[in-house]
């Protein structure tokens, strides 16, 4: 298992990039909103200024509510290093390195919905409460969705995964390529808070899932929560667009390009989404997370034949 | 051996002694003490074993009725193992926890013959797992019953209590109900009773393997509580006392596996269906075991649930196993053994540790009603760090052991996955979907139970001030989630450790085992690494923050959206946190609300409770006893009371039964 010094260049892309892509969604949705919208790079300097401020913890709290922003970081990094970028390969791969990745955000969410109930707020419980639900109903839509592309390429290893589909299994197996990214879009959207499970911007907490769960962390701890949620959109947003995206020529700029070409498509189509779509009410979110994996299963139908 | 045998006779005489000695402190130092050296030197033993040191047999006959005949190969020797540490562990914990408290009732019977009645269960369990003679094995599996029968039933003026202990002593028997016709027909078929001839025997009944799988998992899988044959864990692990629930649930149920396992050894080459049939057991029991436990209000029958959850991932495993040994890819059959081995041994430490730290709680709070807890990790650190590793554990999340085994059989179910034969790739997606289901809501629950229990503020006053228990107790709970940490650190080591059970257990040649361990050993090398970068990440950070704020941080009451006067009655309780899974899964749990509501425009109160009975014990076997005793109602008329009555009944079924052999 050698180091390649391409995977350290993808990792040190998703670091940097990674909150860019909050950016770019962003923008997106204040151009449909007539607005000029914030900066692409707002999300680094809100970053920068966060880490300059004091924190403001509730009495109520143990030092489980300082665990989870830096548990969350840190799962996503590790799994940003697990995770192979524009058909290269991850840092570390081997076959069920996708069972680590999911499970490392598995970890984060343990940690935060901990966090979330450390503070005894009824807000937070509810949102926490939310979360574990939707979370629970997207793993098995996710892990269905991966298994339609490991039976595709014959390998359940990210990286030779991933870098397996190229256009030649695309015009062989595109229906249910087609269908496993539909569902792994929506796993993606539900897991990163977006419209139409979650919205960011909500003002109401009520009506919050993620963000609410967050609503006492200040400071640097918050930085951690944003940056952590913005590696999570990357990471999985790059499992998305290496199925999407089948550009392999073997050249590592023309498949970077692609594949940053990619991300940018699907943070304009988050915005897309986010400007053109209402939340969907709170009960009628576990029907789309079990049609997202009854579309997987389709997919899997599909390739028994 | 030597080992072994000491250690039995050190567990077995120090219970009798305690069960004789007068003074409570005596017996509890005899009881415990012997409990905990024979667990050191039979863990040693079986330690030495599970490596492969040549397999060590011992045989005596007793007259006619059977022979003593026990031996340690890889496979005994990897339950006994789990078996003596669990079982020191927990007498460890129980010596304290059985001490008198103020304000309870001493009325509970002598530590002594408690502390019989747990060291007559560790040794039959440790009996059970080396028995190589039919008579033998059931007379441990009995003995095994009736022990934790006892130790069940030890605060036997409850109510509660002793109903838990009659359903126990009812379900137990009705799985050994279904192991003598199983041994009965293997022992005619070879006229002998011995284990070493009932391969020859069953190949000779190769028709019949099917029947005796299914007597096998009927039976067996009583024991292990497989779903919906599980109805006896809720009810009786919340009655025994905590250290008894942590050897029952974490070790005792464990049996039913072995004597699974044991018993496809004996049936020789597996058919496609038993692999089929144990991973849609394995679904319904992780998926129905971690829903009931959501549903919970109680500590401890939240936990009970989960062992359901956790046997059916062990079968999983196993079910994946059996495929590949069935359809001849030795790789599958490899992983998936090799998952459901670990995970028993995974199950053990993680369960044990959790219910060592409910009944800290328990003892603490004197309530196992989760809606009326809050706070506890401020109060009880101790507990709270121990539970904490549990529940990281028991969610099979990285960086504790619960992972290693459910990545192995996540392996495999990829792995089957992709395989081009329709019977072993169907299987293995639904394998797949029921561990991501499993696993998504296992964190869901323990979210819950560490979430409201542990952290917020106490949702009652509480009568006495919590606080952690004292050295014994806080020193077992560290043991064992010391042992939770140290299993995931050396876990790829561990994996090749276990090639000659792995071996055992599938029936593969050893060296195919061993050669197929290499690459999954080398997987949780690299898992390993990458967990380990995560901790030193976590702590880095943890660092770098401190240094951020350096003493800016400003303590306030939680924001609630700027309501000013929050209470703890406000906090989110455990029922509302479960409610949205339960009420989606609703269908499937049949929750029962009893409400009052609210009416007019000055309400004088409200209240909501809801209950989840069991549905196996409600919709299955509540209408087939109560069909049962309407059928033998009709007999009723011979049930005079008379003795001399009923020992005209015995004159005369004699004489039938003498008439009908003539």
């Amino acid at each position: 298992m050698q180091l390649h010094a391409l995977a350290l260049v993808h990792l040190a892309i998703a670091l940097l990039l990674a909150p860019i892509l909050l950016g770019l969604v962003n923008r997106t949705k204040a151009k449909f909103a007539g607005r000029r919208g914030q900066p692409v790079m707002q999300t680094w300097y809100d970053l920068a200024k966060l880490l300059h401020k004091d924190e403001v913890r509730s009495r109520t709290t143990t030092p489980v509510f300082g665990l989870g922003p830096v548990v969350g970081l840190a799962a996503a990094a590790i799994a940003a290093a697990l995770v192979p970028m524009a058909g290269g390969p991850a840092i570390v791969a081997f076959p069920g390195d996708l069972v680590l990745v999911a499970y490392l955000f598995g970890l984060a969410r343990f940690f935060t919905v901990g966090a979330a109930l450390d503070t005894g707020s009824a807000f937070e419980g509810m949102g926490a409460s939310r979360e574990v639900l939707f979370s629970a109903l997207a793993e098995p839509a996710l892990f269905l969705g991966l298994a339609v592309v490991g039976r595709r390429t014959g390998s359940f290893s990210l990286t030779s995964m991933l870098g397996a589909v190229d256009t030649g299994l695309w015009t062989r197996a595109a229906p249910e390529l087609a269908l496993a990214a539909i569902a792994l879009g929506i796993v993606l959207l539900a897991e990163n808070a977006r419209i139409p499970v979650d919205d960011p911007n909500t003002h109401l907490e009520l009506t919050m899932i993620h963000e609410v769960m967050v609503l006492d962390h200040s400071g640097p701890s918050l930085a951690a929560i944003e940056y952590g949620s913005a590696l999570k959109l990357w990471v999985l947003g790059s499992v998305l667009v290496g199925i999407a995206v089948p550009v392999r020529t073997g050249s590592p700029w023309v498949d970077g390009g692609a594949f940053l070409a990619g991300m940018a498509v699907l943070a304009i189509a988050i915005g897309i989404v986010e400007s053109t779509m209402a939340r969907l009410r709170l009960v009628r979110v576990p029907q789309l997370l079990v049609s997202a994996g009854g579309l997987a299963a389709i997919a899997l139908v599909l390739t028994f034949r | 051996m030597t080992s072994l045998l000491v250690s039995l006779g050190v567990v077995c005489s120090g219970g009798m002694a305690a069960a004789i000695v007068r003074r409570p402190r005596a017996a509890t130092v005899l009881g415990a003490g012997s409990a905990m050296l024979g667990s050191v030197l039979g863990a040693l033993g079986a330690a030495r074993a599970v490596i492969g040191a040549p397999v060590e047999a011992l045989e005596f006959s007793w007259g006619d009725f059977g022979r003593i005949s026990i031996a340690i190969d890889p496979l005994s020797a990897f339950f006994l193992l789990p078996i003596f540490v669990l079982s020191g562990v927990a007498a460890l914990y129980g010596a304290e926890y059985l001490k008198p408290r103020d304000g309870a009732s001493g009325a509970n019977g002598s530590p002594g013959l408690h502390w019989l009645s747990f060291n007559l269960l560790c040794a039959s369990m440790a009996l059970v797992v080396v028995a190589r003679d039919a008579v033998l094995f059931l007379v441990a599996w009995e003995s095994m019953a009736l022990a934790s029968f006892f130790l069940v039933t030890r605060e036997n003026d409850r109510r509660a209590v002793r109903d838990a202990g009659w359903l126990y002593l009812a379900a137990t028997h009705v799985g050994t109900a279904f192991l003598f016709p199983l041994f009965l027909i293997l022992s005619h078929e070879a006229h002998t009773t011995d284990f070493s001839a009932f391969p020859a025997a069953a190949a000779a009944l190769q028709g019949s393997s099917g029947v005796l799988f299914l007597l096998a998992l009927v039976g067996f899988g009583t024991k292990a509580g497989i779903l919906p044959l599980h109805i006896w864990l809720p009810e009786a692990h919340p009655a025994a006392p905590s250290h008894v629930s942590a050897v029952m649930s974490g070790v005792m149920i464990k049996t039913g596996i072995y004597g699974l396992v044991r018993m496809l050894t004996f049936l020789g080459p597996p058919q496609e269906w038993w692999g089929w049939a144990l991973v849609a057991l394995g679904c319904a029991s992780g998926v129905g075991g971690v829903l009931f436990a959501l549903a919970q209000h109680d500590l401890k029958r939240l936990l009970a649930y989960h062992s359901v959850e956790n046997i059916g991932i062990i079968l999983l495993g196993i079910g994946l196993g059996i495929l590949g040994v069935a359809t001849h890819v030795p790789a599958l059959a490899v992983l998936g053994f090799a998952g459901g081995l670990l995970h028993v041994v995974n199950h053990a430490l993680f369960k044990g540790l959790l219910f060592l730290g409910a009944g800290s709680v328990l003892h603490a709070v004197g309530s196992g009603e989760i809606d009326r807890m809050g706070g506890l990790l401020k109060r009880m650190p101790w507990t709270g760090v121990a539970f904490l590793v549990g529940a990281v554990a028991i969610c099979g999340l990285p960086p504790l052991n619960g992972f290693a085994s459910e990545f192995l059989v996540y392996a495999g179910a990829f792995g089957g996955a992709g395989s081009p034969t329709n019977a072993v790739s169907i299987p293995a997606l639904a394998a797949l979907v029921g561990l991501a289901l499993i696993g998504g809501l296992a964190a869901a629950c323990f979210a819950k139970a560490f979430g409201v229990v542990f952290l917020g503020e106490p949702r009652e006053e509480l009568a006495s001030h919590p606080h952690d228990p004292g050295l014994p107790m806080r020193l077992s709970m560290a043991l064992l989630a010391g042992a939770c940490a140290l299993v995931a650190l050396l876990a790829p080591w561990i994996v090749q450790a276990m090639a000659p059970a792995v071996s055992d257990a599938s029936g593969l040649d050893a060296d195919l085992v061993a050669g197929q361990l290499a690459a999954p050993s080398r997987w949780l090398g690299l898992i390993v690494g990458a967990v380990a970068a995560l901790v030193a990440l976590v702590l880095a950070l943890i660092a770098w923050r401190a240094r951020l704020l350096a003493g800016r941080i400003a303590t306030t009451g939680t924001w609630d959206c700027g309501y000013a006067r929050p209470t703890a009655r406000m906090q989110y309780t455990a029922s509302s946190f479960a409610q949205p899974i339960t009420a989606f899964f609703g269908p499937f749990l049949r929750t029962r609300a009893h409400a009052v509501r609210t009416a007019g425009y000055f309400p004088p109160g409200a209240s909501h409770a809801t209950e989840t009975p069991d549905v196996a014990s409600e919709r299955v076997f509540a209408p087939i006893l109560f069909a049962t005793k309407q059928a033998l109602a009709r007999l009723h008329w011979m049930q005079q009371g008379g003795v001399h009555l009923y020992v005209l009944y015995l004159a005369v079924t004699l004489l039938v039964l003498l008439v009908w052999k003539l």
